[in-house]
């Protein structure tokens, strides 16, 4: 069975259309990268699915597991295995980042139907993964995100993901503002979750990432539609090109 | 004739029958204070809403009732039901007052270094009142509020705190005051009198609390004399139950290299009032003012504070946050007056408001008010909601959108009790906060 299946998707903002007729289908295991100039609509279509209000979805229907993914809640999608990891990570002063792990954690073991987690347990894992993102403990007791600098706020958001697990990440533009040893730090911790019952896909303006995190397919968003999809090659052709002939090949 | 006058005539008719037992009892020059106050009282009754500084604060509930007065008779409290209101693990120096009358029982002072005084008011002012001449009524005037002078007109019990130069009081002073719940409500006006001599150092906690159904009325009034390089740590924690009204005033005179710390804590009343003024009348004072209430339900919370840089190179600093919901109603009024030749001061006030429902409301007023011409002040007031991208952001990592307001909310509130240095107290009102918000149990793991 797929992980996820667009349809047909538009939505709009404010009114105004930004995606047009998405179809997209994803498959357990597999890398995707969701490529395209600004204005293209990718940063819509990550927050569509992860349900943010004011994006509104007027045709079409997607299907996360074979479930109604647009009938879910937020924290249902949350639950059931979809996580973004954003662009722009929201500073929040106050909530201690473990907070927001364990709170995180601890909902999805309930909605396991398993207990919640043993303190000193938690903190083991928590320790192991804050060795992977290559960050120090004190970023724990910081509050979510507050005065962390871009790469830092990049490297909570994998942070998150390793200990959330998701079925389904959704990384949009997890490489700007990265300098090279960050990009490096995120995309082993990218690469570390990798696995034959999770998806992953990235979008992304630039191919850069795709150097550390191989895609099985890459797609063109241009106008709210997928104009071009292919292997890693169109990326790097992309890379090469720019973006002008594939949108002249699409409007030919 | 009005409610509020009758209201006014039964108290001072009562006034005239207690004066011959007082005039047995208290010093002369006490009886002349009470009489003095009795008269301001008699000639101002209430505060109406006409008056500035009660507009958003109308006091006619308390006005049109007759409250009785607080007798030795009444509910009891027994040892075991001060566990509700501990505070934690800290060790203390405690009074302890039902309905404003000291219950020796349930107190505790224990061995006190040097000549350190902590003890109940009228004891006081019984066995030792040359101490308080001069002292009691010099910094809580009362010639310009009437509440002020309905307490000192009955002032009979409260404490009396009285730390020498150079002398640290280890342990921190707890004041705790129990209002219960009676068929018939009665008044109280707690008296507190606390004075740091040069160098001294004590922390005294005021906390104010109520039995359920509590329906009284405490109008508490307290002065602190901060002499030269002495620090006071101040604490009001006010959980009078939601049918309670309290109305209390801080009055704090600083000497020179002086330190006065407020935390001014609300979360209870159905109608509370509390005034802080501070006087810093010498070079290099310090003041630090912060305070939090939580209205909810059709409680109405209103602070006033006064900052009074009277002198050169002092320096303030205020941060009060309101979080309303239900249809709580908040008021700030937060003044800084900054005298002609006080320049080089510093001072600096937030007031941040959280508004979580339709029907709460807050009024917050930043005054400055400034006669020097080389000062640094700042101000801000603000009234929001809670961030819509923090929620949107939390709901993705899996939280429910009623834990995601808790933890903002809590952590938008945490701002002021985090600042809190005594432990105990902290947790405790930690505790006390995450109680109070909807979706609490699971939030105090986190807590």
């Amino acid at each position: 069975m797929s992980m996820l299946s667009i349809k047909d998707l538009h939505a709009e903002v404010d009114g105004k259309p930004i995606l047009k007729g998405i179809d997209l289908e994803i498959n357990p295991g597999e890398v995707h990268a969701i490529m395209g100039p600004n204005g293209s609509g990718k940063s819509t279509l990550s927050q569509v699915l992860a349900g943010r209000e004011g994006f509104e979805v007027t045709r079409g229907e997607v299907r996360f597991g074979g479930e109604d993914l647009l009938d879910m809640d937020i924290d249902e999608r949350a639950l059931a295995g979809l996580m973004l990891a954003f662009q722009y990570p929201v500073e929040i002063p106050g909530v201690k980042n473990v907070y927001l792990l364990k709170a995180a954690y601890n909902a999805l073991r309930e909605k396991r139907g398993e207990p919640e987690v043993d303190a000193f347990e938690f903190l083991q894992l928590v320790r192991e993964k804050l060795r992977i993102m290559d960050m120090d403990e004190s970023f724990l007791h910081r509050g979510v995100n507050e005065g962390f600098s871009g790469g830092e706020k990049k490297r909570n958001e994998i942070l998150q993901m390793l200990i959330m697990e998701p079925r389904l990440a959704i990384l949009d533009e997890t490489d700007s503002g990265l300098d090279i040893d960050a990009l490096k730090v995120v995309s082993d911790g990218v690469n570390s979750l990798r696995a034959e019952d999770r998806s992953i896909v990235m979008v992304t303006h630039y191919q850069r990432l795709l150097n550390y995190i191989e895609p099985d397919f890459v797609h063109v968003l241009s106008d709210g539609r997928i104009i071009k999809s292919g292997d890693k090659s169109l990326a790097l052709e992309l890379e090469e090109r720019g973006y002008q002939w594939v949108l002249e090949e699409a409007a030919a | 004739m009005s409610a509020k006058q009758e209201s006014r005539a039964v108290y001072l008719e009562r006034f005239e029958a207690d004066r011959a037992a007082w005039t047995e009892a208290l010093p002369e020059w006490l009886m002349e204070k009470k009489r003095a106050a009795a008269e301001v009282f008699a000639g101002a009754g209430f505060p109406d809403p006409r008056h500035e500084e009660w507009k958003y604060t109308n006091v006619r509930p308390i006005a049109r009732k007759v409250f009785q007065p607080a007798g030795e008779a009444g509910t009891r409290v027994a040892p075991p039901d001060l566990l509700e209101w501990s505070l934690g693990e800290l060790d203390l120096i405690d009074l302890v007052f039902v309905n404003g009358r000291f219950a020796p029982e349930l107190s505790s002072v224990g061995d006190l270094p040097g000549d350190v005084q902590v003890r109940e008011l009228g004891e006081a002012l019984r066995e030792m009142p040359e101490r308080l001449e001069n002292r009691l009524g010099e910094i809580a005037t009362f010639e310009h509020s009437s509440f002020a002078a309905f307490n000192t007109a009955f002032v009979e019990q409260g404490a009396f705190i009285d730390v020498p130069a150079e002398t640290k009081v280890d342990k921190p002073v707890r004041l705790l005051f129990v209002s219960t719940a009676e068929p018939e409500p009665v008044v109280c006006h707690p008296r507190v009198f606390v004075s740091a001599g040069m160098g001294a150092m004590v922390e005294v906690i005021e906390q104010y609390v109520g039995q359920p159904e509590a329906a009284n009325f405490t109008n508490a009034v307290t002065e602190i004399d901060v002499a030269d390089n002495a620090r006071v740590e101040h604490y009001r924690i006010q959980r009078e139950s939601h049918r309670g009204y309290h109305v209390a005033g801080v009055h704090v005179n600083q000497g020179r290299g002086s330190q006065f710390a407020s935390h001014n804590i609300n979360l209870g009343g159905r109608l509370a009032r509390a005034d802080i003024n501070t006087r810093l009348g010498a070079e290099d004072a310090h003041a630090f003012l912060n305070g939090l209430f939580m209205p909810t339900g059709r409680q109405h919370m209103d602070t006033h504070t006064r900052i009074h840089h009277a002198a050169p190179h002092t320096t303030s600093e205020e941060v009060y946050r309101g979080v309303l919901s239900g249809h709580g109603r908040g008021v700030f009024k937060g003044r800084v007056l900054v005298a002609q030749d006080a320049q080089k001061i510093e001072a600096h006030q937030s007031n941040d408001n959280l508004l979580l429902s339709r029907d709460a409301e807050v009024d917050t007023k930043p005054e400055l008010e400034i006669y020097a011409d080389d000062v640094v002040c700042s101000h801000g007031a603000t009234v929001g909601q809670l961030d819509e991208d923090a929620l949107y952001y939390l709901q993705t990592r899996a939280i429910n959108p009623e834990l995601a307001q808790d933890l903002l909310t809590f952590a938008f509130a945490d701002e002021v009790v985090a600042r809190i240095p005594l432990k105990p107290v902290r947790e405790q009102l930690e505790q006390g906060i995450v109680g109070r918000l909807p979706d609490n149990e699971k939030l105090k793991e986190f807590v």
